[in-house]
């Protein structure tokens, strides 16, 4: 017989990380602990040069000013950011040409992932900048893409290879005092990605990042700096799992975007870090600050499906800067047994003609509880503003929660704001209906949610639209209500 | 082909289904009747497997082998069909994805490959030309903003897709226009075949006209009260139910 709504509650609990292996990686890591001399350690690990060093202690000093944020829907037994390792290297790290030259053992890991580099290579003009536990070991199609005079490195590389750049932008979108885990991002970030397409030039594939914390209680803080240069194009991919480990692992990356004038910028992100065994324990905590800036007529974009950590604390923003400019944010988020999500997005509009979509998608499953926090602030002088919201949470059992926080202050007169909320179930009439056709129950759940899903799913790259469907599926197995 | 033996079914022990004996052979098509709330719809949900009603007494076979046991999906990959009296909406999930997906859940089941696309292609082409549907209309979401009309239409698409064994058709004529009533019923006579049956679920005598039935039962307060050949639904059409609930109490 079909699945009764005891058999599937079992069932659910069952579900172990899919994902949930450890790779034995050598790595040199710093002692654990937080403080002025491993600031400068990890700077100097890193051979950084000293105005590096001095940006990040100014950022340490003001992080230990700062208070965690109490704000959001959420709650978890906060980090003791005195037991956390700030810095973990993988040992061998030679750069490679090829990826013939990979420790095996990294390629087996992504393997495991049903991401395997090999496949990656086959994807069509993606590029892929791997960053395993905090260091770039591998990256590739470095060449064509130099030949436009793109960079695309690791930001530590950035830091020894274009000091000019970093040290013009970096800290400009997010400032190193933005907010608690902002700063302390800025004083311990250990690497990260960093992009530069020159004036006018389109990048002619799709760059792409595989994220994945590795060691044991070592927090992964990675910065990222995408800078589109005038009238230029790009879009970049960011994807990551994690293995399971017993203790909360702490997640606080900075991702800052600059479009300058009639530049694009496309961002992606499918993530699926460990969420957390049955009880709730043990999952990622991710606490992330994106924030992009859009000069006149730029354009950003944010796509996001989440459907990993245990807590989620993440608002990928546009400051529309800019006349004309254009800010996006399509979102996925799931949520199931006991993760909690608090997720939403800011629209700064600050230019004359600015206009922002948001259109959120929150699926709750098991005992979760998933928010959706927006910001749509329209500055005085921003004539004609205009935003689109919508946000819609489909629920499955009776357990879970969705929420929605939208936030409206419009200074100017001409703004034209628009919200709209539904709120849904998976029917068991639609459940049977599928079983009818012959469509099981967990394969009827994944169509409803594709469907429920699909105006966020068109939005990512061929590719990654696959890979996030089937994390939507795997998420979900499962549950229903 | 079906077997259906004192069949008591309840909801929330309401009793709904108070002994039903049904026997459909290979090549038969049965239609069933019976005024509002007399059981036909649950009748077919139950030999579909939903499993809000609870099976109380009697039996249910399909080429001799007890259903009873079977999720709603195997029974679908043994060959039964339902097209639903109400079809239910699916947003973001266009027809073809949903039939596709159908299809090749049957055809896994059977432990053959998914069909391949071209083959897929080709035959969406052939049906949707036969029920005259659009092609536009295949890219939209399953039955969300569909017409009554649109909803009945597409029930008959995809059986015609799926080319069941044993398709129950639940009050498919009503909302059909007399035209499209004409199409859908040809698509439904397509299907008739010496291996095949069809139940028909309706209220109106003049789907009948197209599909023609071998024989007809009356439905009445959870028991099939009266069974006839074609006749009977004319006789029906003419007299209403009251002399059967009559003879019935009697
Ligand atoms: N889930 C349910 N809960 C309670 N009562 C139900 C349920 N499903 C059906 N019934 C009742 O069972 C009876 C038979 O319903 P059913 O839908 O089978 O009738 P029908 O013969 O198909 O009627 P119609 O011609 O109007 O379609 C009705 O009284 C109906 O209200
Ligand atoms: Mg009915």
């Amino acid at each position: 017989m079909a699945y009764t709504e005891e058999e599937l509650k079992k069932e659910l609990e069952t579900k172990e990380y899919e994902y949930g292996f450890y790779t034995d990686i050598e790595s040199d890591t710093l002692p654990k602990g937080l403080n002025e001399e491993i600031v400068i350690a990890i700077s100097k690990k890193k051979e950084e040069p000293d105005w590096m060093t001095q940006w990040r202690l100014e950022a340490f000093k003001a992080w230990k000013e700062m208070e965690e944020p109490e704000w959001a829907n959420v709650t978890y037994k906060k980090p003791d950011f005195q037991d956390i390792s700030y810095y973990s290297a993988p040992n061998k790290k030679p750069k490679y040409n090829s990826l013939d030259e990979v420790d095996p053992e990294l390629l087996d890991t992504f393997k495991k992932l049903g991401i395997s580099v090999d496949e990656q290579k086959k994807l069509a003009g993606v590029a892929v900048d791997i960053v395993m536990d905090s260091v770039s070991v591998a990256t590739t199609f470095k060449k064509t893409l130099a030949e436009k005079g793109i960079i695309f490195c690791s930001i530590s590389e950035a830091i020894q290879e274009h000091p000019e750049l970093v040290k013009k932008y970096i800290g400009t979108v997010v400032p190193k005092k933005d907010n608690f885990y902002a700063a302390l991002n800025s004083a311990v970030f250990s690497d990260g990605s960093f992009c530069y397409i020159p004036k006018g030039v389109r990048c002619p594939m799709e760059l792409s990042t595989y994220f994945r914390i590795n060691q044991a209680g070592t927090g992964q803080f990675e910065r990222t700096l995408v800078i589109a240069d005038e009238g230029s194009y790009v879009s970049y991919l960011e994807g990551c799992t994690a293995p399971s480990r017993d203790e909360n692992q702490l997640h606080a990356a900075v991702v800052e975007l600059i479009a300058m004038d009639d530049a694009e910028i496309k961002y992606s992100t499918v993530q699926n870090w460990f969420p957390g065994d049955k009880e709730g324990k043990g999952g990622v905590f991710n606490f992330v600050t994106k924030r992009g800036l859009c000069e006149k007529n730029a354009k950003i974009s944010w796509t996001q499906v989440e459907t990993g950590s245990a807590v989620t604390w993440k608002y990928p923003s546009c400051v529309l800067k800019g006349d004309n400019s254009i800010g996006e944010f399509y979102s996925i988020a799931v949520t199931n047994n006991f993760q909690q999500a608090d997720t939403g997005t800011k629209m700064i509009h600050l230019g004359k003609n600015t206009r922002s979509t948001i259109i959120s998608k929150g699926i709750s499953a098991g005992q979760s509880q998933n928010s959706y926090r927006g910001l749509v602030q329209v500055n005085s002088r921003a004539e004609n503003a205009r935003n689109f919201s919508q946000c819609d949470s489909l629920l499955m059992g009776n357990l879970c929660g969705a929420h929605t926080f939208p936030y409206i202050e419009a200074k100017n007169k001409t703004a034209q704001i628009e919200h709209e909320a539904t709120t849904s179930k998976i029917g068991e009439d639609q459940i049977f209906y599928c079983n009818q056709r012959g469509i099981d129950t967990e394969k009827a759940i994944a169509l409803i949610v594709n469907g429920f899903s699909k105006e966020v799913l068109n939005k990512l790259p061929m590719e990654f639209a696959v890979e996030a469907q089937k994390l939507l599926e795997i998420s979900l197995e499962g549950s229903v209500g | 082909m079906l077997e259906i033996k004192n069949l008591h079914a309840s909801v929330e022990d309401k009793k709904i289904l108070k002994g039903i004996n049904l026997e459909v052979n290979a090549g038969e098509v049965h239609a069933i009747m019976g005024p509002n709330g007399s059981g036909k719809s649950t009748l077919a949900s139950v030999i579909a497997g939903k499993e809000e009603f609870d099976i109380k007494k009697g039996t249910i076979s399909l080429d001799g082998e007890d259903l009873e046991e079977l999720a709603p999906e195997e029974r679908a990959h043994k060959g039964i069909f339902l097209s639903f009296q109400y079809p239910v909406e699916i947003p973001g999930v266009t027809v073809t994805n949903f039939i596709k997906t159908a299809i090749n859940e049957s055809r896994k089941a059977r432990g053959l490959e998914d069909m391949p696309a071209n083959q897929m292609l080709k035959l969406i082409r052939e049906k949707s030309e036969l029920l005259e549907i659009d092609r536009k209309f295949l890219s939209r979401s399953l039955n969300e903003g569909f017409s009554g009309g649109e909803k009945k239409r597409n029930e008959i698409f995809q059986l015609a897709m799926m080319e069941p064994k044993l398709a129950i058709l639940d009050e498919t004529d009503s909302g059909l226009d007399i035209d499209a009533l004409r199409i859908v019923a040809n698509g439904v006579n397509k299907l008739r075949g010496k291996d095949n049956a069809i139940i028909v679920i309706t209220h109106y005598q003049r789907l009948l006209d197209y599909i023609v039935p071998d024989y007809v039962h009356v439905l009445h307060d959870g028991k099939i009260v009266k069974s006839g050949t074609k006749e009977l639904a004319l006789e029906l059409e003419e007299k209403g139910y009251d002399w059967i609930k009559q003879e019935a109490t009697v």
